[in-house]
């Protein structure tokens, strides 16, 4: 599976890369391998006001629809409208082209409650256990 | 304390495994869920050629009379006049008139059938027919001796007919013993994906070769139960589970041509009661007007916010490109181009019922 070294993690397979204040948002490469083909992304509004591990994406595969889980408190202030026509772009590149949303940061501190890439790593190996 | 039952294996669930196939437990059994992704798949049924593994399925052999065996009296579809070497699509049903099974009859010579019923339903099938059957009859269940492989897809004849090449002549809803890799086979012109298609019955051992053999050609590829349901749901082919239950009437799922009422059957005195009451619920289809998908369980809505029936199947469809769904409605009319809701009371999606099937492309009876 691959990982971005310096993106920080959920456990519900969310990612989130920051840079100044603005966090940009996604699901891992985990979580799209589990779901197969996506074919369908419900996005979040813009300026929508979002808490940490609040649902605020619902993503839809062939035979399923899952939830997808804000990594960070904040504001919506961009989203990635290419997913209405390609939601397959999160299965060929969830960490770049496949990205969410942008999320203005409310509280940098939060970044306690998520993973670093290295504690990610091996979450995700004790899952397989 | 958790309990754990152990999972059937087809012969085939280490070539699966061994093509990468991500496995899941279904009806009891260690299937092949998908193995490149289910819109590749469905590519290669619906433009070339797919195999699935269905050895899961049951099949069970009758010997006897149609009448005299009970067997005529089981099933709802009518068998008396099947001509030899043909199948015929129907069910059983409970003395409630409730679907036990959707099932397909064979009728292999004057006095020999064989029934194929779905895997979840093995068990249940085999003790209705010991059960029903009269002393006449001379039942087996050869399930666990019979491998099954589907080969569909518009280009299956011309695959096919490489191993077997009789197989050119073998018309729709029929079927023949062939001679396949030096042994004996039942195939027939059957099929759950509404391409052109067949199904091979041959021994549990025998099916690991057969199975490679034609992998080996490229124009065919292996397909999973993820595949094998949104096929069928494009062409809005009921599944025992969801559309199809012992709770329901196989009228209310819209199998009326599928039932003989001229002839005596069980449940047949529930059925005519509910003809002469009329019936308060119609399987139906829709459309989502989004790429957005029903799934099993949404609620159906009216525009104004009424619940008016719930869905037993949804998917993606690739060929639409958009959510499509299966559900019982409450209502008498057909509904055609009504504009309904589906989802649940704080999220729901607009959809239109729309004429069945999704799918009207398909090589079925090329």
């Amino acid at each position: 599976m691959d990982i971005m070294d310096h993106y920080l993690y959920t456990k519900e397979h969310e990612w989130i890369n920051i840079e100044d204040n603005i966090g940009t948002m996604g699901i891992t490469d985990y979580a799209q391998s589990a779901l197969g083909d996506i074919t369908y992304v419900e996005l979040p509004q813009q300026d929508q006001e979002v808490e940490q591990f609040e649902q605020f994406v619902s993503v839809e595969s062939v035979k399923a629809a899952s939830d997808i889980f804000c990594p960070m408190s904040g504001r919506i202030i961009e989203v990635n409208d290419k997913l209405e026509e390609t939601p397959a772009l999160i299965n060929k590149d969830c960490y770049g082209k496949g990205w969410i949303a942008k999320i203005e940061i409310k509280d940098l501190d939060e970044t306690s409650n998520l993973m670093s890439a290295e504690d990610y790593r091996s979450y995700l190996e004790s899952l397989d256990h | 304390m958790s309990i754990e039952v152990a999972l059937h294996n087809t012969p085939l669930a280490q070539e699966h495994i061994a093509l990468g196939a991500k496995m899941v437990g279904f009806s009891g059994w260690n299937m092949p869920l998908q193995y490149e992704g289910i819109l590749a798949e469905w590519e290669y049924n619906r433009k070339t050629c797919s195999i699935f593994d269905c050895s899961h399925m049951g099949e069970f052999i009758v010997h006897g009379c149609a009448i005299d065996s009970g067997l005529d009296r089981i099933v709802t579809q009518r068998i008396v006049d099947m001509p030899v070497k043909t199948c015929r699509y129907g069910a059983m049903l409970n003395e409630q008139g409730g679907v036990i099974d959707d099932l397909i009859v064979y009728r292999k010579a004057l006095q020999e059938w064989m029934i194929v019923v779905n895997a979840s339903n093995i068990e249940k099938n085999a003790k209705h027919f010991r059960e029903r059957l009269t002393s006449k009859a001379v039942f087996e269940d050869i399930s666990f001796e019979t491998a099954k492989l589907d080969i569909q897809g518009p280009l299956s004849r011309d695959i096919l007919k490489i191993f077997v090449p009789d197989i050119v002549e073998l018309k729709y809803y029929t079927f023949d013993e062939f001679v396949l890799l030096g042994g004996k086979c039942l195939i027939s012109r059957t099929g759950y994906t509404g391409e052109m298609g067949y199904e091979i019955y041959c021994p549990w051992e025998k099916s690991k070769e057969l199975w490679q053999r034609i992998l080996k050609n490229d124009k065919v590829r292996p397909t999973g139960l993820g595949v094998r349901d949104v096929l069928r749901i494009e062409m809005c082919y009921s599944l025992y589970g969801h559309e199809l239950e012992e709770t329901i009437s196989p009228l209310d799922a819209g199998l009326d041509k599928f039932i003989d009422f001229e002839k005596n059957f069980i449940g047949k005195d529930v059925l005519l009661k509910q003809k002469s009451l009329g019936m308060n619920r119609r399987a139906s289809c829709f459309t989502s007007d989004s790429r957005r998908s029903p799934r099993a369980g949404h609620k159906i809505f009216d525009e104004q916010g009424h619940i008016i029936g719930e869905v037993t199947s949804g998917t993606f469809s690739p060929a639409l490109q958009m959510g499509v769904g299966l559900g019982f409605i409450e209502t008498l009319s057909d509904n055609i181009g009504k504009k309904i809701f589906f989802g649940d009371e704080k999220n729901k999606a607009t959809g239109k019922i729309i004429k069945r099937p999704f799918y009207k492309d398909g090589s079925l009876k090329h």
